[in-house]
Protein backbone atom coordinates (compact mmCIF):
# COMPACT_ATOMS: atom_id res chain seq x y z
CA UNK A 1 0.00 0.00 0.00
CA UNK A 2 2.86 2.35 0.83
CA UNK A 3 4.21 1.97 -2.67
CA UNK A 4 0.87 2.81 -4.30
CA UNK A 5 0.48 5.86 -2.08
CA UNK A 6 3.99 7.24 -2.63
CA UNK A 7 3.76 6.86 -6.42
CA UNK A 8 0.31 8.42 -6.44
CA UNK A 9 1.67 11.29 -4.38
CA UNK A 10 4.56 11.70 -6.79
CA UNK A 11 2.23 12.22 -9.75
CA UNK A 12 0.29 14.79 -7.77
CA UNK A 13 3.41 16.66 -6.69
CA UNK A 14 4.65 16.81 -10.24
CA UNK A 15 1.34 18.29 -11.32
CA UNK A 16 1.14 20.91 -8.60
CA UNK A 17 4.75 21.94 -9.11
CA UNK A 18 4.60 22.49 -12.85
CA UNK A 19 2.49 25.63 -12.85
CA UNK A 20 3.33 26.50 -16.43
CA UNK A 21 2.05 23.13 -17.53
CA UNK A 22 -1.22 23.63 -15.66
CA UNK A 23 -1.84 26.89 -17.50
CA UNK A 24 -0.82 25.41 -20.85
CA UNK A 25 -2.99 22.34 -20.48
CA UNK A 26 -5.99 24.46 -19.49
CA UNK A 27 -5.39 26.83 -22.39
CA UNK A 28 -6.31 24.39 -25.13
CA UNK A 29 -9.76 23.45 -23.80
CA UNK A 30 -10.44 27.14 -23.19
CA UNK A 31 -9.63 27.84 -26.82
CA UNK A 32 -12.10 25.18 -27.96
CA UNK A 33 -14.68 26.52 -25.58
CA UNK A 34 -14.36 30.12 -26.72
CA UNK A 35 -13.56 29.72 -30.42
CA UNK A 36 -16.00 26.92 -31.16
CA UNK A 37 -18.52 27.62 -28.41
CA UNK A 38 -19.06 31.22 -29.44
CA UNK A 39 -17.97 30.83 -33.09
CA UNK A 40 -20.30 27.99 -34.04
CA UNK A 41 -22.99 29.09 -31.59
CA UNK A 42 -25.13 31.03 -34.12
CA UNK A 43 -25.07 28.19 -36.69
CA UNK A 44 -26.05 25.64 -34.06
CA UNK A 45 -28.84 27.92 -32.87
CA UNK A 46 -30.22 28.37 -36.37
CA UNK A 47 -30.27 24.59 -36.82
CA UNK A 48 -32.66 24.55 -33.88
CA UNK A 49 -30.48 22.81 -31.31
CA UNK A 50 -30.26 25.62 -28.76
CA UNK A 51 -27.05 26.93 -27.26
CA UNK A 52 -23.85 25.38 -28.60
CA UNK A 53 -21.92 26.40 -25.49
CA UNK A 54 -24.38 24.40 -23.41
CA UNK A 55 -23.97 21.47 -25.78
CA UNK A 56 -20.20 21.39 -26.05
CA UNK A 57 -19.13 22.32 -22.49
CA UNK A 58 -19.50 18.69 -21.28
CA UNK A 59 -17.54 17.62 -24.36
CA UNK A 60 -14.72 20.00 -23.51
CA UNK A 61 -14.62 18.67 -19.95
CA UNK A 62 -14.39 15.15 -21.37
CA UNK A 63 -11.62 16.23 -23.73
CA UNK A 64 -9.61 17.79 -20.89
CA UNK A 65 -9.84 14.62 -18.85
CA UNK A 66 -8.94 12.50 -21.90
CA UNK A 67 -5.82 14.49 -22.78
CA UNK A 68 -4.65 14.88 -19.23
CA UNK A 69 -5.01 11.21 -18.32
CA UNK A 70 -3.50 9.80 -21.51
CA UNK A 71 -0.57 12.19 -21.17
CA UNK A 72 0.14 11.17 -17.62
CA UNK A 73 0.40 7.57 -18.79
CA UNK A 74 2.65 8.47 -21.67
CA UNK A 75 4.78 10.57 -19.31
CA UNK A 76 6.20 7.16 -18.49
CA UNK A 77 8.23 7.72 -21.64
CA UNK A 78 10.13 10.45 -19.82
CA UNK A 79 10.54 8.33 -16.73
CA UNK A 80 11.91 5.58 -18.90
CA UNK A 81 14.27 8.05 -20.54
CA UNK A 82 15.47 9.74 -17.42
CA UNK A 83 15.83 6.44 -15.68
CA UNK A 84 13.39 6.84 -12.82
CA UNK A 85 11.25 4.00 -14.15
CA UNK A 86 14.12 1.56 -13.53
CA UNK A 87 14.35 2.64 -9.92
CA UNK A 88 10.77 1.49 -9.43
CA UNK A 89 11.19 -1.66 -11.52
CA UNK A 90 13.99 -3.09 -9.34
CA UNK A 91 12.22 -2.23 -6.09
CA UNK A 92 10.84 -5.12 -4.04
CA UNK A 93 7.21 -4.28 -4.79
CA UNK A 94 5.01 -5.92 -7.37
CA UNK A 95 4.67 -4.31 -10.77
CA UNK A 96 0.95 -4.29 -10.18
CA UNK A 97 1.31 -1.88 -7.26
CA UNK A 98 3.58 0.39 -9.27
CA UNK A 99 1.15 0.39 -12.16
CA UNK A 100 -1.83 1.11 -9.90
CA UNK A 101 -0.02 3.92 -8.09
CA UNK A 102 0.98 5.60 -11.32
CA UNK A 103 -2.40 5.14 -12.97
CA UNK A 104 -4.37 6.42 -9.99
CA UNK A 105 -2.00 9.39 -9.76
CA UNK A 106 -2.57 10.22 -13.43
CA UNK A 107 -6.30 9.77 -13.04
CA UNK A 108 -6.37 12.07 -10.00
CA UNK A 109 -4.55 14.79 -11.91
CA UNK A 110 -7.00 14.40 -14.79
CA UNK A 111 -9.94 14.72 -12.40
CA UNK A 112 -8.50 17.95 -11.03
CA UNK A 113 -8.00 19.30 -14.55
CA UNK A 114 -11.53 18.31 -15.53
CA UNK A 115 -12.94 19.99 -12.45
CA UNK A 116 -11.04 23.19 -13.20
CA UNK A 117 -12.38 23.24 -16.76
CA UNK A 118 -15.90 22.63 -15.53
CA UNK A 119 -15.50 25.69 -13.32
CA UNK A 120 -14.21 27.70 -16.27
CA UNK A 121 -17.24 26.55 -18.29
CA UNK A 122 -19.53 27.78 -15.53
CA UNK A 123 -17.78 31.14 -15.58
CA UNK A 124 -18.09 31.29 -19.38
CA UNK A 125 -21.85 30.99 -19.06
CA UNK A 126 -22.54 27.27 -19.03
CA UNK A 127 -25.49 26.33 -16.78
CA UNK A 128 -26.32 22.75 -15.77
CA UNK A 129 -30.03 21.96 -15.68
CA UNK A 130 -29.73 21.42 -11.94
CA UNK A 131 -26.89 22.08 -9.47
CA UNK A 132 -27.33 18.57 -8.12
CA UNK A 133 -26.01 17.39 -11.47
CA UNK A 134 -22.47 18.46 -10.55
CA UNK A 135 -21.71 15.49 -8.23
CA UNK A 136 -23.08 13.07 -10.83
CA UNK A 137 -20.89 14.72 -13.47
CA UNK A 138 -17.97 14.18 -11.12
CA UNK A 139 -18.64 10.44 -11.23
CA UNK A 140 -18.28 10.47 -15.02
CA UNK A 141 -15.15 12.60 -14.83
CA UNK A 142 -13.62 9.99 -12.51
CA UNK A 143 -14.62 7.13 -14.80
CA UNK A 144 -13.24 8.79 -17.92
CA UNK A 145 -10.04 9.56 -16.03
CA UNK A 146 -9.54 5.95 -14.93
CA UNK A 147 -10.33 4.51 -18.36
CA UNK A 148 -7.85 6.74 -20.15
CA UNK A 149 -5.15 6.78 -17.48
CA UNK A 150 -5.08 2.98 -17.77
CA UNK A 151 -5.07 3.37 -21.55
CA UNK A 152 -2.11 5.76 -21.21
CA UNK A 153 -0.23 3.34 -18.96
CA UNK A 154 -0.73 0.58 -21.50
CA UNK A 155 0.54 2.82 -24.29
CA UNK A 156 3.43 4.10 -22.18
CA UNK A 157 4.52 0.51 -21.54
CA UNK A 158 4.68 -0.20 -25.25
CA UNK A 159 5.99 2.92 -26.98
CA UNK A 160 9.65 3.70 -26.56
CA UNK A 161 10.41 6.91 -28.41
CA UNK A 162 9.16 10.29 -29.57
CA UNK A 163 7.96 8.99 -32.94
CA UNK A 164 5.73 6.52 -31.16
CA UNK A 165 4.40 9.34 -29.04
CA UNK A 166 3.46 11.44 -32.06
CA UNK A 167 1.88 8.42 -33.68
CA UNK A 168 -0.30 7.91 -30.64
CA UNK A 169 -1.27 11.57 -30.48
CA UNK A 170 -2.27 11.86 -34.13
CA UNK A 171 -3.82 8.49 -34.74
CA UNK A 172 -5.32 7.64 -31.37
CA UNK A 173 -5.91 10.52 -28.97
CA UNK A 174 -7.13 13.14 -31.42
CA UNK A 175 -9.50 10.72 -33.22
CA UNK A 176 -10.83 9.56 -29.85
CA UNK A 177 -11.66 13.18 -29.08
CA UNK A 178 -13.08 14.19 -32.46
CA UNK A 179 -15.15 11.03 -32.90
CA UNK A 180 -16.64 11.03 -29.42
CA UNK A 181 -19.53 13.37 -30.01
CA UNK A 182 -17.82 15.99 -27.86
CA UNK A 183 -18.35 18.58 -30.59
CA UNK A 184 -21.42 17.31 -32.47
CA UNK A 185 -24.60 15.37 -31.67
CA UNK A 186 -24.40 11.61 -32.31
CA UNK A 187 -27.89 11.53 -33.78
CA UNK A 188 -28.53 11.23 -37.56
CA UNK A 189 -24.93 10.40 -38.48
CA UNK A 190 -23.96 8.45 -41.61
CA UNK A 191 -23.72 4.71 -41.03
CA UNK A 192 -19.90 4.51 -40.95
CA UNK A 193 -19.67 7.37 -38.47
CA UNK A 194 -22.32 5.79 -36.29
CA UNK A 195 -20.23 2.63 -36.02
CA UNK A 196 -16.98 4.52 -35.33
CA UNK A 197 -18.48 6.79 -32.70
CA UNK A 198 -19.93 3.78 -30.95
CA UNK A 199 -16.52 2.12 -30.83
CA UNK A 200 -15.04 5.18 -29.16
CA UNK A 201 -15.01 4.79 -25.35
CA UNK A 202 -15.09 8.54 -24.86
CA UNK A 203 -18.50 8.71 -26.56
CA UNK A 204 -20.06 7.12 -23.51
CA UNK A 205 -18.17 9.38 -21.14
CA UNK A 206 -19.21 12.51 -22.97
CA UNK A 207 -22.78 11.25 -23.31
CA UNK A 208 -22.85 10.59 -19.56
CA UNK A 209 -21.51 14.05 -18.78
CA UNK A 210 -23.93 15.74 -21.16
CA UNK A 211 -26.78 13.62 -19.88
CA UNK A 212 -26.33 14.48 -16.24
CA UNK A 213 -25.38 18.11 -16.84
CA UNK A 214 -27.94 19.27 -19.42
CA UNK A 215 -30.25 16.25 -19.49
CA UNK A 216 -29.64 15.37 -23.15
CA UNK A 217 -29.02 11.63 -23.56
CA UNK A 218 -28.07 9.71 -26.64
CA UNK A 219 -27.57 6.46 -24.75
CA UNK A 220 -28.71 6.13 -21.13
CA UNK A 221 -27.23 6.60 -17.68
CA UNK A 222 -27.15 2.90 -16.82
CA UNK A 223 -25.73 1.98 -20.22
CA UNK A 224 -22.96 4.59 -20.06
CA UNK A 225 -21.95 3.68 -16.51
CA UNK A 226 -21.94 -0.05 -17.18
CA UNK A 227 -19.98 0.30 -20.38
CA UNK A 228 -17.39 2.67 -18.92
CA UNK A 229 -16.89 0.37 -15.93
CA UNK A 230 -16.39 -2.56 -18.28
CA UNK A 231 -13.92 -0.65 -20.44
CA UNK A 232 -12.06 0.52 -17.33
CA UNK A 233 -11.68 -3.10 -16.21
CA UNK A 234 -10.38 -4.15 -19.63
CA UNK A 235 -7.92 -1.25 -19.93
CA UNK A 236 -6.67 -1.66 -16.36
CA UNK A 237 -5.97 -5.35 -16.99
CA UNK A 238 -4.30 -4.57 -20.31
CA UNK A 239 -2.24 -1.81 -18.70
CA UNK A 240 -1.20 -4.09 -15.84
CA UNK A 241 -0.30 -6.89 -18.23
CA UNK A 242 1.77 -4.68 -20.53
CA UNK A 243 3.43 -2.90 -17.61
CA UNK A 244 4.56 -6.14 -16.00
CA UNK A 245 6.18 -7.12 -19.28
CA UNK A 246 8.48 -4.09 -19.48
CA UNK A 247 12.10 -5.12 -19.62
CA UNK A 248 14.50 -2.34 -18.76
CA UNK B 1 27.22 -13.78 -1.58
CA UNK B 2 26.92 -13.76 -5.37
CA UNK B 3 27.29 -17.02 -7.19
CA UNK B 4 26.92 -17.30 -10.95
CA UNK B 5 27.29 -20.52 -12.92
CA UNK B 6 27.22 -20.95 -16.69
CA UNK B 7 25.18 -17.80 -17.21
CA UNK B 8 24.09 -17.13 -20.80
CA UNK B 9 22.02 -14.35 -22.38
CA UNK B 10 21.12 -14.42 -26.06
CA UNK B 11 19.39 -11.56 -27.90
CA UNK B 12 18.17 -12.89 -31.24
CA UNK B 13 21.29 -14.29 -32.87
CA UNK B 14 23.67 -12.25 -30.70
CA UNK B 15 25.14 -13.83 -27.57
CA UNK B 16 25.70 -10.95 -25.16
CA UNK B 17 26.80 -13.10 -22.24
CA UNK B 18 28.38 -16.40 -23.12
CA UNK B 19 28.66 -18.98 -20.34
CA UNK B 20 30.23 -17.04 -17.47
CA UNK B 21 30.93 -18.43 -14.01
CA UNK B 22 32.16 -16.50 -10.97
CA UNK B 23 31.72 -16.10 -7.22
CA UNK B 24 31.82 -13.03 -5.01
CA UNK B 25 32.39 -13.53 -1.28
CA UNK B 26 30.56 -11.60 1.41
CA UNK B 27 32.10 -8.18 2.14
CA UNK B 28 34.19 -8.30 -0.98
CA UNK B 29 34.55 -5.50 -3.54
CA UNK B 30 34.47 -7.17 -6.92
CA UNK B 31 35.19 -5.27 -10.15
CA UNK B 32 33.98 -6.24 -13.59
CA UNK B 33 36.09 -4.75 -16.34
CA UNK B 34 35.69 -4.97 -20.07
CA UNK B 35 35.51 -2.94 -23.26
CA UNK B 36 32.20 -1.45 -24.42
CA UNK B 37 29.72 -4.12 -25.39
CA UNK B 38 31.55 -6.85 -23.49
CA UNK B 39 28.36 -7.82 -21.65
CA UNK B 40 28.94 -6.16 -18.26
CA UNK B 41 25.68 -4.26 -18.12
CA UNK B 42 23.73 -7.24 -19.44
CA UNK B 43 25.23 -9.32 -16.63
CA UNK B 44 24.24 -6.71 -14.04
CA UNK B 45 20.73 -6.56 -15.47
CA UNK B 46 20.39 -10.32 -15.08
CA UNK B 47 21.75 -10.23 -11.55
CA UNK B 48 19.28 -7.48 -10.62
CA UNK B 49 16.15 -9.19 -12.06
CA UNK B 50 15.81 -6.70 -14.94
CA UNK B 51 16.55 -9.34 -17.56
CA UNK B 52 15.81 -13.03 -17.59
CA UNK B 53 18.86 -15.21 -18.26
CA UNK B 54 18.65 -17.49 -21.30
CA UNK B 55 20.27 -20.22 -19.23
CA UNK B 56 22.52 -20.71 -16.21
CA UNK B 57 22.12 -20.16 -12.48
CA UNK B 58 22.35 -17.08 -10.30
CA UNK B 59 22.36 -16.98 -6.51
CA UNK B 60 22.23 -13.79 -4.47
CA UNK B 61 22.62 -14.45 -0.76
CA UNK B 62 21.40 -17.97 -1.42
CA UNK B 63 18.33 -16.83 -3.37
CA UNK B 64 17.61 -17.35 -7.04
CA UNK B 65 16.56 -13.86 -8.24
CA UNK B 66 14.58 -15.29 -11.15
CA UNK B 67 12.34 -17.16 -8.70
CA UNK B 68 12.37 -15.17 -5.45
CA UNK B 69 12.34 -11.80 -7.17
CA UNK B 70 11.05 -9.64 -4.35
CA UNK B 71 13.21 -11.20 -1.64
CA UNK B 72 16.27 -10.84 -3.84
CA UNK B 73 15.44 -7.23 -4.66
CA UNK B 74 15.14 -6.38 -1.00
CA UNK B 75 18.72 -7.57 -0.53
CA UNK B 76 20.51 -5.52 -3.13
CA UNK B 77 20.87 -1.88 -4.07
CA UNK B 78 21.83 -0.70 -7.52
CA UNK B 79 23.29 2.41 -9.08
CA UNK B 80 22.64 2.26 -12.79
CA UNK B 81 24.93 3.37 -15.55
CA UNK B 82 22.53 6.16 -16.45
CA UNK B 83 20.81 8.28 -13.82
CA UNK B 84 17.60 7.02 -12.25
CA UNK B 85 16.66 9.90 -9.95
CA UNK B 86 13.41 11.82 -10.11
CA UNK B 87 14.58 15.28 -11.14
CA UNK B 88 11.32 16.93 -10.21
CA UNK B 89 11.60 15.95 -6.57
CA UNK B 90 14.02 17.05 -3.87
CA UNK B 91 16.95 14.98 -2.64
CA UNK B 92 15.03 14.19 0.53
CA UNK B 93 11.92 13.12 -1.39
CA UNK B 94 13.96 10.85 -3.62
CA UNK B 95 15.42 9.14 -0.57
CA UNK B 96 12.04 8.91 1.10
CA UNK B 97 10.38 7.41 -1.96
CA UNK B 98 13.12 4.81 -2.17
CA UNK B 99 12.69 4.00 1.51
CA UNK B 100 8.97 3.45 1.07
CA UNK B 101 9.49 1.21 -1.95
CA UNK B 102 11.99 -0.87 0.04
CA UNK B 103 9.75 -1.12 3.12
CA UNK B 104 12.11 0.79 5.43
CA UNK B 105 10.09 1.82 8.52
CA UNK B 106 9.39 5.56 8.75
CA UNK B 107 11.64 6.34 11.72
CA UNK B 108 14.59 4.35 10.42
CA UNK B 109 14.03 5.89 7.01
CA UNK B 110 14.41 9.42 8.31
CA UNK B 111 17.39 8.48 10.43
CA UNK B 112 19.29 6.69 7.67
CA UNK B 113 18.44 9.36 5.11
CA UNK B 114 19.96 11.97 7.39
CA UNK B 115 23.06 9.87 8.06
CA UNK B 116 23.68 9.08 4.42
CA UNK B 117 22.97 12.57 3.11
CA UNK B 118 25.41 13.93 5.67
CA UNK B 119 28.02 11.32 4.78
CA UNK B 120 27.73 12.12 1.07
CA UNK B 121 27.78 15.86 1.84
CA UNK B 122 24.31 16.56 0.49
CA UNK B 123 22.52 17.38 3.73
CA UNK B 124 22.47 21.15 3.20
CA UNK B 125 20.89 20.60 -0.22
CA UNK B 126 18.30 18.09 0.92
CA UNK B 127 15.37 20.32 0.03
CA UNK B 128 16.68 21.34 -3.39
CA UNK B 129 15.26 19.79 -6.55
CA UNK B 130 17.51 17.15 -8.04
CA UNK B 131 17.36 18.93 -11.42
CA UNK B 132 19.49 21.70 -9.89
CA UNK B 133 22.25 19.24 -8.91
CA UNK B 134 25.58 18.82 -10.70
CA UNK B 135 26.52 15.45 -12.20
CA UNK B 136 28.70 14.60 -9.21
CA UNK B 137 26.00 15.47 -6.70
CA UNK B 138 23.45 13.33 -8.56
CA UNK B 139 25.85 10.42 -8.52
CA UNK B 140 26.44 10.80 -4.80
CA UNK B 141 22.74 10.98 -4.15
CA UNK B 142 22.16 7.82 -6.15
CA UNK B 143 24.79 5.94 -4.22
CA UNK B 144 23.47 7.26 -0.91
CA UNK B 145 20.02 6.08 -2.00
CA UNK B 146 21.43 2.68 -2.92
CA UNK B 147 22.63 2.24 0.65
CA UNK B 148 19.39 3.45 2.28
CA UNK B 149 17.76 0.07 2.77
CA UNK B 150 21.03 -1.46 4.09
CA UNK B 151 21.46 -3.83 1.17
CA UNK B 152 23.72 -6.83 1.49
CA UNK B 153 24.96 -6.30 -2.04
CA UNK B 154 25.44 -3.03 -3.88
CA UNK B 155 25.74 -3.04 -7.67
CA UNK B 156 27.53 -0.05 -9.18
CA UNK B 157 27.42 0.10 -12.98
CA UNK B 158 30.06 2.63 -14.08
CA UNK B 159 29.23 4.94 -11.20
CA UNK B 160 32.02 7.42 -11.92
CA UNK B 161 31.31 7.96 -15.61
CA UNK B 162 31.80 11.63 -16.43
CA UNK B 163 32.90 12.72 -12.95
CA UNK B 164 35.95 14.84 -12.16
CA UNK B 165 38.84 13.24 -10.23
CA UNK B 166 37.78 14.93 -6.97
CA UNK B 167 34.26 13.51 -7.11
CA UNK B 168 35.54 10.09 -8.15
CA UNK B 169 38.01 10.03 -5.34
CA UNK B 170 35.48 11.09 -2.74
CA UNK B 171 32.89 8.67 -4.04
CA UNK B 172 35.16 5.67 -3.72
CA UNK B 173 36.25 6.76 -0.26
CA UNK B 174 32.61 6.68 0.83
CA UNK B 175 31.93 3.37 -0.86
CA UNK B 176 34.98 1.80 0.77
CA UNK B 177 33.96 3.25 4.11
CA UNK B 178 30.47 1.76 3.87
CA UNK B 179 31.88 -1.52 2.62
CA UNK B 180 33.94 -1.68 5.81
CA UNK B 181 31.37 -0.40 8.31
CA UNK B 182 28.24 -2.09 6.93
CA UNK B 183 29.95 -5.14 5.41
CA UNK B 184 28.18 -4.49 2.13
CA UNK B 185 29.35 -6.62 -0.76
CA UNK B 186 30.10 -4.36 -3.72
CA UNK B 187 29.92 -5.42 -7.35
CA UNK B 188 31.14 -2.71 -9.71
CA UNK B 189 31.96 -2.08 -13.32
CA UNK B 190 34.19 0.72 -14.52
CA UNK B 191 36.39 1.85 -17.39
CA UNK B 192 38.92 3.46 -15.06
CA UNK B 193 41.62 0.91 -14.36
CA UNK B 194 43.15 2.95 -11.56
CA UNK B 195 39.85 2.84 -9.67
CA UNK B 196 39.54 -0.90 -9.99
CA UNK B 197 43.17 -1.26 -8.96
CA UNK B 198 42.66 0.88 -5.88
CA UNK B 199 39.23 -0.19 -4.70
CA UNK B 200 38.55 -3.76 -5.78
CA UNK B 201 39.66 -6.82 -3.89
CA UNK B 202 39.18 -8.99 -6.91
CA UNK B 203 38.74 -8.28 -10.61
CA UNK B 204 37.19 -10.15 -13.53
CA UNK B 205 37.89 -9.09 -17.10
CA UNK B 206 35.17 -9.68 -19.62
CA UNK B 207 35.31 -9.54 -23.40
CA UNK B 208 32.88 -10.67 -26.10
CA UNK B 209 30.53 -12.05 -23.45
CA UNK B 210 33.14 -14.24 -21.80
CA UNK B 211 35.27 -13.84 -18.68
CA UNK B 212 38.82 -13.94 -20.00
CA UNK B 213 40.60 -13.68 -16.65
CA UNK B 214 39.87 -13.19 -12.96
CA UNK B 215 41.87 -12.68 -9.80
CA UNK B 216 43.45 -9.92 -7.75
CA UNK B 217 45.08 -7.02 -9.54
CA UNK B 218 48.51 -8.48 -8.72
CA UNK B 219 47.55 -11.88 -10.09
CA UNK B 220 46.31 -10.37 -13.34
CA UNK B 221 49.52 -8.41 -13.81
CA UNK B 222 51.59 -11.48 -13.06
CA UNK B 223 49.53 -13.65 -15.39
CA UNK B 224 50.05 -11.28 -18.31
CA UNK B 225 53.58 -10.24 -17.36
CA UNK B 226 52.66 -6.56 -17.30
CA UNK B 227 53.41 -3.65 -14.97
CA UNK B 228 50.00 -2.00 -14.67
CA UNK B 229 46.39 -3.16 -14.62
CA UNK B 230 45.75 -1.14 -17.76
CA UNK B 231 48.50 -2.98 -19.62
CA UNK B 232 47.15 -6.28 -18.34
CA UNK B 233 43.67 -5.28 -19.50
CA UNK B 234 44.90 -4.42 -23.00
CA UNK B 235 46.96 -7.59 -23.17
CA UNK B 236 43.84 -9.61 -22.39
CA UNK B 237 41.29 -7.80 -24.52
CA UNK B 238 43.40 -6.52 -27.44
CA UNK B 239 43.49 -2.93 -28.61
CA UNK B 240 40.82 -2.89 -31.32
CA UNK B 241 37.96 -0.44 -30.81
CA UNK B 242 34.43 -1.60 -29.99
CA UNK B 243 31.45 0.30 -31.23
CA UNK B 244 28.05 0.03 -29.71
CA UNK B 245 25.10 0.76 -31.94
CA UNK B 246 23.09 3.80 -30.89
CA UNK B 247 19.59 2.87 -29.78
CA UNK B 248 16.28 4.64 -29.67
CA UNK B 249 17.07 5.78 -26.14
CA UNK B 250 19.98 7.90 -27.28
CA UNK B 251 17.83 9.44 -29.98
CA UNK B 252 15.10 10.31 -27.52
CA UNK B 253 17.60 11.73 -25.08
CA UNK B 254 18.68 14.14 -27.78
CA UNK B 255 15.12 15.24 -28.38
CA UNK B 256 14.69 15.71 -24.66
CA UNK B 257 17.77 17.87 -24.48
CA UNK B 258 16.49 19.91 -27.39
CA UNK B 259 13.28 20.63 -25.55
CA UNK B 260 15.32 21.39 -22.46
CA UNK B 261 13.22 19.17 -20.26
CA UNK B 262 14.90 18.27 -17.00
Amino acid sequence: MGAIYILWLRELKRYVRSRVQIVVSLGQPCLYLLALGFGLGPVFQQAGHGSYLQFMAPGVVGMTVLFSSVFSGIAMLWDRQFGFLKETLVAPVSRMQIMIGRTLGGATVAVIQGTLILMICLIAGFRPHSWFAIPAAFLFVVMIAIVFAAFGTALGSVIKDMQGFQLVMNFLVLPIFFLSGALFPLANLPFAMRIITRLDPLSYGVDGLRGVLINTWHFSLAFDVALLAGIAAVFLSAGAFLFTRIEA
Amino acid sequence: MISVTHLVKVFGDFTAVNDITFDVAQGEIFAFLGPNGAGKTTTIKMLTTLLRPTSGRIELDGLDPTVKQKLARQRFGIVFQDPSLDNEQTAWENMDLHGVLYHVPRKLRAQRTEELLKLFELWDRKDAYVKTFSGGMKRRLEIARGFLHTPKILFLDEPTLGLDPQSRNQLWTHVKHLNETEKTTVFLTTHYMDEADRVAHRIAIMDHGKIVAQGTSAELKQQTGTESLEAAFLALTGSSLRDEAANSKDALRQVAQMFGRR
